[in-house]
């Protein structure tokens, strides 16, 4: 049994999760909290967020995030990668600026109209 | 230049306010905003975790900001950025200065105050030590980090442990720095436990809670801090030094309300929230002043603020439109055991209203509890159960008319923990 706290949302369920029962997970508040705990244990996913360098605009940083969650150990990866973007204003917001990362069907997206 | 609704501040707060009012019929609405574009901190919240109450999705702050400022686009609503407000009459006459427009006068009939809060700094919680160069607030690196491009260093301590002070620890160590230790001087954290989780424990940065920075040293920069623990009166314990070798100190140790424009109105203040006191529309004292955002209370997540502001737009366009309530029928709301504070403070109760959402935070960490509510003859008119409540975490209960009805007197609000 591994006692961990749902970051699904900020409400924060204090969760726990059996591994030898399947991973079941019991104090969860909603259906997402059940598959957090499960995942957290399995396989722990997190979305990077980040900035990226853009020419052609006011400010010198871009925001961007992956646009769905990458495994936990990727992340030092996918900074190092986006230090290698340089993104061209204008862009609008969900610009994909690299797709399929680290063969992980993540995609870089800008998160600000620039 | 005349306006019927004037909103201070571009940020999460004005943007919902201005919405808010234009869908309910105000058709004459200006936002003055100091800074150069709108979305107020959001833009330099790059991280995600904003929208969940509000849009059903998980939104960085800047997507978040964006969806307000393309909503506002639809909309006939003045925006003047670069724009300072210097001062707010009791008349409503809204002093501003800009580059563009030198100095001018907006006669409004509602204002609409959404300025935002600032960050304490290091002289305002009196950090021992020498004065170079490396100490920072969190939001302060968070800006010259996420907008202007800077790293502010490479080993790093946190003084205090809220949000921004977690994030920052995480956005630090992603950009490559080494964060050595978060320190908060309380025996609990004052940000959010998703933020500890996914700030602190996923790069196995140590949290020392009751435990204080004692001293800074460093010539020009930052070279090192003494971390002391401190006892249940917050005092440092002697013989419980440790040294940190660093170049960074950042500084999330609280928010506050930045009022200077409603006190020089002279607005009625809460010494509690260091915010206007307001009634359940968020009319501040002055009838055609209302209040919303962490101008009004320090919140936690945006979602709220963009809820409470709609309120406040949705009241100004009311009265606007010639919807003045008087502050007769009036039902104060006080605090109770465990209770903090409350917004709003006051109802008006000739208001035409189904529910009042009270907000409120307690001061201690309590488990297990009831928050209840009760009327001046000690009468019980409504209790909720709660499993965990937190200071750092803002609570908020619905009390529908019908009970408030029966309230006889004012109202207070506290908390009685089941053992």
């Amino acid at each position: 049994m591994t006692n961990i706290i749902c970051i699904t949302c900020p409400k924060g369920c204090h969760l726990s999760v059996d591994e030898n029962n399947d991973y079941a997970v019991t104090g969860n508040a909603c259906p997402r909290g059940e598959a957090y705990g499960k995942n957290e244990l399995k396989n722990p996913v997190r979305v990077v967020t980040s900035t990226v360098r853009v020419e052609g605009a006011d400010i010198p940083r871009l925001p961007v995030k992956t646009d769905r969650p990458l495994p936990k150990g990727k992340m030092m990866e996918c900074m190092a990668l986006l230090d290698t973007i340089t993104a061209q204003a204008p862009i609008k917001v969900g610009t994909v600026l690299a797709a399929n990362i680290l063969d992980t069907d993540v995609n870089i997206v800008a998160t600000k109209t620039l | 230049m005349k306006y019927d609704l004037v909103i201070i501040g571009g940020g999460p707060a004005g943007l919902s306010a201005a919405n808010a009012a234009w869908e309910d019929g105000c058709r004459s609405i200006c936002i003055v905003e100091r800074d150069r574009e709108l979305g107020g901190i959001l833009n330099q919240c790059i991280h995600n975790g904003f929208g969940l109450h509000f849009f059903k999705e998980e939104l960085t702050g800047p997507e978040y900001a964006g969806r307000f400022v393309e909503m506002l686009k639809n909309t006939g609503v003045d925006v003047r950025l670069d724009a300072m407000v210097l001062d707010v009459t009791p008349e409503k006459e809204v002093h501003i200065v800009s580059s563009a427009s030198g100095y001018e006068v907006l006669e409004a009939k509602a204002v609409v105050l959404a300025m935002g809060c600032r960050e304490r700094t290091r002289g305002a919680i009196a950090i021992p030590g020498t004065r170079p160069a490396g100490v920072f607030t969190a939001g302060t690196a968070q800006r010259y980090l996420n907008i202007e491009g800077y790293m502010v260093g490479k080993r790093v301590v946190i003084l205090g442990s809220g949000d921004i002070g977690l994030i920052m620890a995480r956005r630090m160590t992603l950009e490559g720095a080494k964060v050595l230790a978060c320190v908060e001087v309380m025996p609990y954290s004052g940000g959010l436990t998703r933020n500890i989780v996914q700030c602190l424990n996923d790069f196995d940065i140590p949290l020392y809670l009751s435990h204080t920075i004692t001293d800074i040293q460093g010539n020009e920069r930052v070279e090192r801090v003494v971390v002391s623990e401190v006892g249940p009166d917050r005092r440092p314990i002697p013989g419980t030094e440790m040294v940190f070798d660093c170049d960074t100190v950042l500084l999330s140790v609280g928010l506050i309300p930045e009022n200077e424009l409603s006190r020089a109105a002279g607005i009625e203040m809460d010494a509690r929230t260091n915010g206007p006191v307001v009634f359940e529309n968020m009319e501040t004292s002055i009838p055609g002043v209302f209040a919303c955002g962490n101008v009004l209370h320090v919140h936690d997540l945006v979602d709220f603020v963009t809820a409470e502001s709609a309120r406040a737009g949705k009241a100004a366009a009311a009265y606007c439109a010639g919807v003045s309530l008087k502050n007769e029928n009036v039902l104060d709301i006080k605090n109770g055991n465990l209770v903090g504070y409350t917004v709003p403070q006051h109802i008006h109760m000739d208001a035409e209203f189904k529910a009042v959402d009270v907000f409120f935070r307690v001061r201690a960490i309590c488990h297990q509890s009831k928050i209840v509510v009760k009327d001046e003859n000690g009468t019980q008119i409504a209790a909720f159960s709660r499993e965990h409540l937190a200071p750092g975490e803002m609570e908020n209960i619905k009390l529908p008319r019908v009970l408030l009805d029966k309230a006889v007197g004012s109202i207070t609000v506290s908390i009685e923990e089941e053992k």
